[in-house]
């Protein structure tokens, strides 16, 4: 796991190495324990290093044989063994035991085909000398991050945006079409990303560069058209643990220790069970306690970590604290963001990295996989009462859908009928599961300055999405379609970087996904969706599947999305004050109006009303996490030079 | 009276809802639901409000768009839901120091 970065200059000038010096100095923290470089004329790579696999031998950026194919890779390929072995059969001579020779050695033999070889995340570059090209590509399912920027006679790619920036004269500007995806999405359509002339790989593609001409090509998709109706329930359930037990044991492959993110919740308790039941050695578990009742699951974290017998550490975290890694968080997420969820999971990363470790396995993705998100099941229920408007009990289903919800549970049936109301053509519409989110969440539009209002005029993000779907997604049921739209944009828009990739190599620790194997993810999107939710029982099969792995609480208990407190992090309760300096000068009206993005004076009634203690709601949260951190963006990357910070600290 | 109650209920939407925005278009019979001013939150803000500032008891049934779903419907329920005289309220809240 590490940072990577490369310059191809297409006027055939030498590249700088200093200049690439500078630009890998800004992925210091993904990869502390080495930095290589490689430059042949116009084409330069860079490589931050975190040793994993073969400590002493596996520096980069790496080459062949006779040094006509090199390489700087982020990422881990899990299956590099049994292709190590095929490969020697083939002839290819090994110099070291690494990973990131076997893509070199799978390069020579299959090209760009190699891809659909590997079981692993990854984010790489290849220089082919021979044949004058540049070769990327970017694992299926976006675990691992990259970034390019093709600007005049240039080529730039990187793990992390602020790497690119770095790039002396790089326009360095908030893209207002971004802006207008993440307000109603919550990410940006790949391959828009925040930041004006920054593009990013979509997940499961490659990019080639040569002769001039660059060319993105999609190497893997997700299908759910072969969802196969006659599969038994204990033939899903057999399978389902097979590949995932394998999926783990591929994933302990280390040449450091490995640990695991143990929530409390269904998923991270499967995963370190299928550790404890493939490994002998002690297991480290790791997680985050709230001091906060509403979002603490310590009590489920402690029975599943004694029932599996697990060495457990636990991070404490309060509202002050969120508050005060914020501006750090942003600074490592690139993009604003709506939930103040992936705070936490930065102090987490900060306890295992203190516990001496670098790589932990998580259950990420299986809510995507399996079915388990309440954006399901509500899309069941709305379809369910859709078909039977009169109905004055159906929608009574959605208040046992938000048991945690206080709003919800306190609405009489005619409001609850009135805001889930299904109408006619939202039964129609290709994005209806997603629709109450997404209508939500651009409320928070109402906050952007009268300039961006009238820049955006006429902007249509829904068609954005439209045109990006697939030929046969029309043909899928709906909950196979909810589940595509999570897993093509939530899951690496938001899931797998603002809340993974980033806060865990903020400390430089890897994050691994059994959940996101391709093998179970293409089995998954096979399973029947009645076996994925059962009436209204989320991921149904996975609990039939790991039996008695887990204990039979943490199988019963009603599912709790991951959530962190928010306005309260930020402004204090008992005193109504704003407790951080920063966030006090990026919220002024002064700098509200010559950052031109928001509207001073709604700014201003919203902190009001938050200082009132009034704000309680799931929208005036979003809608001050969203302004503060897009804030945090516009100061961090716009208003400053990059490398205004070191090491991941404000200077 | 109902001058007053306007124009208090129409500060409190604009300010409250709609973060002081296109205060000047919001007429007293648009929907709270139809033009996204309120949600499911909202419901509860505006209960909260109603019986902070009018000092009436909005009853479970109550709860209905009929009752508080625009400016309008909300004067007509404030109507018929006579406020509390001042002397009951004192009684409620002597009634209150009285069990604690």
């Amino acid at each position: 796991m590490c940072g990577i970065l490369g310059v191809q200059l297409l006027n055939g000038e030498r590249v700088d190495r200093t200049l690439l010096n500078t630009m890998i100095g800004q992925l210091h923290h993904r990869g502390p324990d080495a930095t290589g470089f490689y430059i042949d004329g116009p084409v330069g790579f860079a490589h931050a290093r975190l040793s994993i696999i073969d400590l002493s031998g596996g520096h980069q950026p790496m080459h062949n044989e006779d040094q006509t194919v090199w390489i700087t890779f982020n990422g881990e390929i899990f299956n590099y063994i049994e292709l190590r072995n095929d490969l020697i059969q083939k002839g290819h001579r090994f110099r070291t035991q690494s990973d990131t020779e076997v893509i070199i050695h799978l390069y020579e033999e299959k090209g760009e085909d190699c891809v659909q070889y590997l079981n692993g995340q990854w984010a790489f570059a290849i220089w082919d000398k021979k044949r004058d090209k540049l070769f990327m590509s970017r694992d299926r399912l976006g675990v691992r991050p990259l970034f390019y920027s093709l600007t005049a006679g240039m080529l730039l790619f990187g793990s992390e945006i602020k790497a690119l920036l770095a790039y002396p004269g790089l326009t360095r500007e908030i893209d207002l079409q971004a802006l207008d995806q993440l307000f109603t999405f919550w990410v940006t359509l790949p391959p828009r990303t925040i930041f004006k002339g920054i593009s990013e790989l979509p997940p499961g593609h490659s990019l080639v560069s040569e002769r001039g001409q660059v060319t993105i090509r999609s190497y893997w998709n997700i299908d759910y058209n072969s969802s196969n109706d006659s599969m038994s329930e204990q033939e899903a359930a057999a399978t389902l643990l097979e590949l995932l037990t394998d999926a783990t044991k591929i994933r302990l492959r280390s040449d450091v220790p490995v640990g695991a993110y143990l929530s409390g919740g269904l998923d991270s308790t499967v995963i370190t069970a299928l550790i404890k039941k493939v490994s002998v050695s002690r297991l480290k578990t790791f997680s985050i306690s709230f001091e906060d009742k509403e979002f603490d699951e310590s009590g489920f974290q402690q029975e599943a970590s004694s029932f599996l017998q697990t060495d457990h550490h636990t991070v404490r975290c309060s509202t002050q604290d969120i508050g005060r890694v914020f501006p750090d968080v942003i600074w490592h997420t690139e993009k604003p963001i709506l939930r103040t969820a992936p705070a936490p999971l930065f102090l987490l990363s900060k306890l295992v990295r203190e516990q001496g470790y670098k790589v932990v396995l998580t259950g990420e993705g299986s809510d995507e996989m399996l079915g388990g998100y309440d954006i399901f099941k509500e899309a069941k229920i709305r379809k369910f009462w859709g078909a039977f408007p009169e109905s004055k009990i159906r929608p009574l289903l959605l208040k046992r859908l938000y048991p945690y919800l206080e709003n919800i549970q306190a609405q009489s049936p005619a409001y609850l009928k009135a805001f889930f109301h299904v109408r006619r053509e939202d039964q129609l519409s290709p994005f209806f599961s997603h629709l109450p989110r997404w209508e939500l969440t651009s409320k928070l539009k109402m906050f952007f300055s009268e300039d961006v209002k009238s820049e955006l005029k006429g902007s249509d993000v829904y068609n954005d999405l439209r045109e990006r779907l697939p030929s046969n997604y029309s043909k899928w049921d709906g909950f196979s379609q909810a589940q595509f739209l999570e897993t093509m944009y939530l899951l690496p828009g938001y899931i797998l970087s603002s809340q993974g990739d980033r806060m865990a190599m903020a400390h430089s620790v890897e994050g691994r996904f059994p959940f996101l194997d391709h093998r179970v993810v293409e089995f998954a999107s096979s399973i029947p969706p009645a076996l994925k939710m059962k009436v209204l029982n989320e991921k149904y099969i996975l609990k039939q599947a790991v039996g008695d792995l887990v204990p039979v609480s943490i199988k019963k208990r009603p599912k709790q999305p991951y959530r962190a407190p928010e306005i309260k992090s930020f402004i204090g309760e008992d005193t109504n004050v704003v407790r951080h300096e920063y966030v006090e000068e990026l919220l002024s009206t002064d700098r509200i109006q010559k950052d031109g993005i928001f509207n001073p004076g709604t700014v201003q009634k919203l902190i009001e009303k938050s200082r009132k203690g009034r704000a309680i709601g799931i929208k005036d949260n979003m809608a001050f996490v969203g302004i503060l951190s897009t804030q945090l963006i516009v100061d961090q990357f716009v208003n400053r030079p990059i490398g205004g910070r070191q090491n991941g600290t404000a200077v | 009276m109902e001058r007053q109650y306007e124009r208090e209920l129409r500060q409190y939407v604009i300010d409250n809802f709609l973060f002081g925005q296109g205060g000047s278009e919001l007429k007293n019979d648009d929907s709270f639901m139809e033009r996204g001013i309120i949600d499911s939150t909202g419901v509860l803000e505006l209960v909260a409000f109603l019986e902070e500032k009018f000092q009436v008891k909005v009853e479970d049934e109550d709860l209905i768009p009929a009752n508080l779903d625009s400016i309008n419907n909300l004067l007509l329920y404030l109507k018929k839901k006579q406020p509390l005289k001042k002397s009951n309220a004192f009684i409620r809240i002597e009634g209150l120091a009285e069990s604690a």
